[in-house]
């Protein structure tokens, strides 16, 4: 193993034992935000996997969230899965969307492709909207808690949460660490710097392209389906536009095209909103005026000035 | 020169609009020869190679490699079955070490340790200083990055290495360097090179194709060349 290995490895496994510690000291309020937060870190951790590796730009990521949390949820509610089949049916049901959104999506390119994904995630809220009498639209429905025992384990114990939040997240983060140091996720690296290139040293660039959205997908439905599942709940929400844009600032504000910068952007964004919503109801101005300093003074995001000015090696 | 040719064209057109930049072009590579393809500004030599390995679409006419109909398919196939290309305008990952860069060439067809000798030999095989191999190729010199460029086509170890004009922006020595390097290169691989430096020409290829407006001005020897009043008139001033 390389010595750059090694740091890279240290490092990360570090934040997770770190999490782990976490789960024993924080308050009960921390505690139950930072379960949150592992969640939607997965989520843009599959996210950044499109956008900041390989360079695409979707405005369409809710529909393949909501397609994992409504997969899971309308498996349990109306199937009668239990959570760890209805789980796979979440996945599986972000697999086949972004599968089918990527052969229609990847026809097009840059502004194209945004508003593409982002016309087809509107399409998926409206239907969820429209088949309200399952889906409970924008209201939603609670999932019991009688029925999200896995394993025997009461995913809604805040104990058992934050430990399946944790677990989730470790699985993303060692996927998205394998992958984009793997030749797969360096060639989605040079399509994202220069595609014309890759052509010509003989990569099928579409083929890359269109494994890169369906990782980056399913990654994101996995999580939607674990959110759901975790917290109990499915609606419409989770489907909108806001939900595509959430990914989109995390991964920015935590460094595009970094394995850590996911994590690092949804915590940051998470805490400035809930400390600047405890000072002023004009909470949202608080953290516009934050994202604006930040975006001028670390425009590659936390992570992204981390490998810029001290640690070269960070993937 | 005897065989069947590596590569053929037949009929070759490519027209932009109004522009008519390549027409009916035949061309016949035999297996291991070095042919120059040169011309004046704006002959159509980057647009007659660009059909050759799949960047641009012709008008019309048809493309034949090893014996095979290439015409129908997509760059990334062509260079699957032996072509690298270089480009003209260099184009390197200006980000990614230069490692890295030659990694991704030779990713392609090596797995594991071979890649990193293969992108060692290719850097030592151009002449790149091995202590630029962990900078961003994109704060290399210009003619670094040719180089870069030209380490990358061979790290492929391509049947077929097309060269869009290597030597621009290279030192003297620099294009000494790489005359002897196509020198080493020939017989075991086949080149087709742009090249308008006619002392690297005269060198280095076996048979010379002069493309003007689009058309094949005359084929022949590099002596045969040399004496060519038509080519004479093509290039005066331009040498
Ligand atoms: N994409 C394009 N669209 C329109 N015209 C083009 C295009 N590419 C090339 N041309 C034109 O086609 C003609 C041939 O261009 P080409 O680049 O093939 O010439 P060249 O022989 O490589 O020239 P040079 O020696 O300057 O590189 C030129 O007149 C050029 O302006
Ligand atoms: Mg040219």
């Amino acid at each position: 193993m390389s010595p750059e290995t090694r740091r890279i490895l240290a490092l990360h496994g570090g934040l997770l034992l770190l999490l782990l510690g976490l789960q024993f000291v924080l308050p009960a309020y921390h505690h139950g935000n930072l379960a949150r937060i592992m969640v939607l870190a997965s989520y843009a951790i599959g996210y950044n996997i499109l956008f900041g590796y390989t360079g695409l730009l979707s405005l369409g990521h809710a529909l393949f969230f909501a397609a994992g949390m409504y997969g899971m949820a309308l498996t349990i509610q109306y199937a009668g899965f239990s959570p760890a089949p209805a789980l796979l049916a979440g996945l599986l049901a972000g697999l086949v969307v972004s599968a089918g959104l990527a052969m229609l999506a990847l026809r097009t390119t840059g502004v194209a492709f945004m508003i593409v994904t982002l016309m087809f995630a509107q399409a998926g809220y409206l239907s969820i909207l429209y088949f309200g009498e399952y889906t409970r639209g924008d209201e939603g429905f609670v999932i019991q808690t009688a029925r999200r025992m896995l394993w025997g384990i009461d995913l809604s114990d805040p104990t058992n949460r934050y430990l399946a939040a944790l677990l989730l997240f470790s699985v993303c983060l060692a996927l998205s660490l394998w992958l984009v140091r793997a030749p797969f996720g360096r060639v989605l690296v040079a399509i994202r710097e220069n595609e014309e290139r890759v052509q010509m040293l003989g990569y099928d660039t579409h083929a890359h392209k269109l494994g890169a959205m369906i990782v980056s997908g399913t990654i994101s439905a996995l999580a939607g389906a674990v959110y759901g599942l975790l917290f109990g709940y499915a609606g419409a929400s989770f489907a909108s536009v806001q939900y595509s844009i959430f990914p989109l600032l995390w991964v920015l504000l935590g460094g595009a095209g970094t394995v850590l910068g996911p994590f690092l952007g949804t915590l940051f964004m998470f805490y400035l909103i809930d400390l600047s919503s405890g000072l002023t109801t004009a909470y949202m101005l608080i953290a516009g005026v934050a994202l604006v300093v930040l975006t001028l003074f670390a425009p590659q995001g936390l992570a992204g000035e981390l490998r810029r000015r001290l640690w070269g090696w960070l993937p | 020169m005897s065989g069947a040719p590596l590569l053929s064209t037949r009929g070759l057109s490519k027209h932009f609009d109004g522009l008519q930049a390549v027409r009916d072009v035949d061309l016949d590579l035999a297996p291991g020869e070095a042919r120059a393809l040169i011309g004046p500004n704006g002959a159509g030599k980057t647009t007659l190679v660009g059909m050759i390995c799949g960047r641009i679409t012709p008008s019309a006419g048809r493309v034949m490699f090893d014996g095979a109909d290439i015409t129908p398919l997509p760059a990334h196939e062509r260079i699957g079955l032996g072509m690298a290309y270089t480009f003209q305008i260099t184009s390197v990952f200006h980000a990614l070490p230069v490692r890295e860069n030659l990694a991704l060439a030779a990713r392609r067809r090596l797995k594991g340790a071979a890649v990193q000798d293969a992108v060692e030999r290719a850097l030592a095989r151009v002449g790149l200083p091995r202590d630029i191999g962990g900078q961003a190729a994109g704060n290399l010199s210009y003619g670094h990055q040719r180089l870069l460029e030209l380490a990358m086509g061979l790290v492929q170890a391509p049947r077929l290495l097309i060269l869009d004009e290597p030597t621009q922006g290279l030192s003297d020595s620099e294009i000494d360097g790489f005359k002897a390097l196509i020198g080493e290169l020939k017989g075991a691989t086949t080149i087709l090179l742009i090249e308008h430096n006619m002392s690297v020409v005269m060198d280095v290829a076996d048979r010379i194709t002069v493309l003007d407006g689009g058309t094949v001005l005359a084929d022949g020897t590099p002596a045969e060349i040399h004496e060519n009043a038509a080519v004479q008139a093509a290039y005066l001033g331009t040498g």
